[in-house]
């Protein structure tokens, strides 16, 4: 018989030939890692880059006209009588009325002294590294260019500016409001649509039969998957904020003082937005139950209702679970809708429930970053951090859910 | 059709579609009560097919349709007013692979038994279903623990102790030993010939053998040129036509079997 197969010399030529080829694509796929890794770590840098750095600051106001005590020093009852005798009875009676001044902490009536009375005037700027680098020449130029200037390292992300509600000053400015708002509107769009996502997908598994009806709604799903979201956006405006008014502002509760703009309408838009994410994760879910488990459950008597309820939900809940989790960030950090549907920029009042109107967290670091002051951009930055934290910890929660229902069996 | 004491349940003309392609063509047997009737073929003759029509498990395949009847006490199963739902409650089925529930052994005995609206005491229903299964040795102090924590041969008997909780008239086994070591394979032979006391038992195997050594009846099954299958032979298995099954060598030790299954499994 003759032997078509190259031996010995060509044998080994060959081979080095292959793996010659083999070795220039393991590079190419390590590069691709690497380049991701980069632009990973590049992201994660400049965030960082921006929180951090050196400010220069005046106060306009000489502390000296208010009180004797070096400002560390303030105590609590100090404050108090400094803001009460010295700003307007209708500014003092305004800030009392959002929160009682007397509960108020000591950092926050300090932060009220120095926003309301000295009144800080930022001056410049510098990012962690310039700050680092060229910490020497900073200090230098600050000293000749505003000679009245104080300058200071600071960390634009504190435990402040996570509980301070909006502010116009950056220095005072916080992201309590908006972390709450996306919280509203994540929490009322997973309980929206976790259980319209979740019996869609049911049904469509478990019970619709399959014909040509089934499979156009099928491939709708899908597509709807990759609708861009400033449509659900539109949809959203026009069916909630328009159309279902009366509900969504709450007026058909008797709430009078808002109009269809509301934590509700956005949260419901940001609903319809992941409902097809999370219709597909869940049939990928209860697909990936065995069949065998079904015909085991059938094979004793039960009907098909009792098998969806007893076997076919709990072995898919992990799998459900991980949906919602993705669905649950993407409705985090959609910017677009809730432009549309209405997120006021500028709100200092916390949403006290579905019918305030509200902020996110990605509405507000936008409109940082619009801001030409270079101190708004370093606590956009710091809004940044928070939100990928948020994000990581919502998700994080989701896994060990899911993690703690697999270990069940 | 009369009701006829003598016999479980019975076909007539069954024939099984999927789409256009006929799957089985004209099967004629009736099953006789207490005994162990075995289905032999060869790959793909539709023997899964046929015993899974006994229970209705083929209405989940969608575009399979059934033609001809079966009769279990004068009642087609395939008629309008019949819920399948009640037919699987009296005609129990033992998979081919064994699939507990991913849920307690106790549980796995007990869910069945209660959606069913059992209404006697649970521990007795499950220790007299583990006892039958031949298994409540094993598992009598593990009860809570979880049912995949079982061997393999221990979750088949599981799986047989789950049907027979339900107290079906008939228990279809579709190649129940196939997944199955020889050890295990003996005992679930051994456990047939326990259960058949209480109940009628239909086997689908790929093992000549095991169709010699356990089962009473034996229905041969072939595809005809239009690759439908049929039964071509239904018999005690003891009259059985093909020699090799008649001259079955007597099991005696473990190492008959595992020699018996070398030399004649298909």
């Amino acid at each position: 018989m003759q032997n078509h197969f190259p031996e010995n010399e060509a044998f080994y030529k060959a081979l080095s030939k292959r793996y010659g080829i083999a070795t220039v694509w393991q590079i190419l796929f390590l590069s691709a890692l690497l380049l991701a890794i980069l632009s990973l770590t590049a992201l994660i840098y400049n965030v960082i880059d921006g929180a951090f750095g050196y400010i220069a600051y005046e106060y306009k106001n000489d502390p000296s006209e208010f009180t004797s005590t070096p400002i560390n020093e303030l105590t609590k009852e100090e404050l108090l009588t400094i803001l009460k005798n010295n700003l307007s009875t209708g500014a003092y009676k305004k800030l009392d009325n959002e929160q009682a001044m007397s509960t108020r902490s000591q950092a926050d009536l300090l932060n009220l002294f120095l926003e309301r009375l000295i009144q800080i005037d930022t001056k410049q700027t510098w990012s962690m590294t310039e700050s680092i680098l060229k910490g020497e020449k900073i200090r230098q130029e600050t000293k000749t260019n505003y000679p009245e200037a104080r300058i200071e390292f600071r960390s634009w992300l504190t435990p402040q500016f996570l509980v301070s509600p909006m502010s116009s000053k950056a220095e005072f400015a916080g992201v309590r409001t908006a972390v709450l708002g996306s919280l509203w509107l994540v929490g009322i769009a997973i309980a929206f649509a976790l259980p319209i996502g979740t019996g869609a997908a049911v049904y469509l598994q478990e019970y619709a039969p399959k014909n040509w009806l089934t499979s156009i709604i099928q491939t709708n799903i899908n597509n709807l998957a990759g609708v861009p979201s400033i449509v659900y956006g539109m949809l959203g405006l026009a069916v909630f904020v328009r159309w279902l008014e009366p509900f969504t502002s709450g007026s058909m509760f008797g709430i009078t003082d808002t109009n269809g703009r509301t934590i509700l309408s956005a949260g419901l838009t940001m609903g319809i937005l992941v409902l097809p994410l999370i219709i597909i994760n869940a049939q990928e879910a209860i697909k990936a139950v065995p069949d065998s488990l079904r015909q085991a459950s059938f094979g004793v008597g039960a009907t098909r209702w009792q098998t969806v309820w007893h076997h076919v939900l709990p072995n898919a809940l992990p799998g459900i679970l991980t949906g919602s989790i993705l669905a649950l960030s993407r409705a985090l950090g959609e910017t677009a809708p809730l432009i549309v549907v209405g997120a006021s920029t500028f709100i200092s009042v916390d949403p006290d429930g579905p019918f305030s109107k509200f902020t996110a967290l990605p509405i507000q670091i936008y409109q940082w970053t619009t801001r030409a002051q270079s101190e708004f951009h370093a606590i956009a930055a710091s809004g940044i951090i928070v939100l990928l934290v948020l994000l990581l910890t919502l998700n994080a929660t989701a896994i060990l859910l899911r993690n703690r229902f697999k270990q069940k069996y | 059709m009369e009701n006829n004491n003598q016999y479980a349940i019975e076909t007539q003309a069954l024939s099984i579609h999927y789409g256009n392609f006929t799957a089985i063509k004209n099967v004629n047997i009736k099953v006789e009560k207490q005994k162990i009737t075995a289905i032999i073929g060869p790959s793909g003759c539709g023997k899964s097919t046929l015993l899974r029509a006994f229970n209705r498990m083929n209405d989940f395949v969608s575009g399979c349709s059934v033609t001809g009847e079966i009769f279990l006490h004068g009642q087609n199963l395939y008629g309008k007013d019949v819920d399948p739902v009640e037919v699987r409650r009296k005609i129990g089925m033992v998979f081919q692979k064994p699939n507990p529930f991913p849920k307690s052994i106790y549980e796995n005995i007990a869910w069945g038994a209660r959606i069913n609206g059992f209404k006697g005491k649970m521990d007795e229903l499950v220790e007299n279903s583990l006892r039958h299964a031949a298994l409540w040795d094993e598992v009598k102090d593990k009860l809570q623990e979880s049912a995949y924590a079982l061997s393999g041969g221990q979750q088949q008997r599981l799986c047989i102790a789950r049907t027979i909780a339900i107290q079906p008239e008939i228990i279809l086994m579709d190649e129940p030993a196939s997944a199955l070591d020889p050890i295990s394979t003996l005992r679930i032979e051994e456990l047939m010939q326990e259960l058949k006391k209480n109940y009628t038992i239909i086997i689908v195997t790929h093992n000549m053998q095991q169709a010699a050594r356990a089962s009473d009846f034996t229905a041969m099954m072939m595809i005809d040129d239009q690759r439908a299958g049929g039964v071509i032979e239904f018999d005690d298995t003891k009259k059985y036509s093909l020699a090799h099954l008649i001259n079955a060598p007597k099991i005696t030790s473990q190492a008959d079997l595992v020699k018996a299954d070398k030399e004649h499994r298909l």
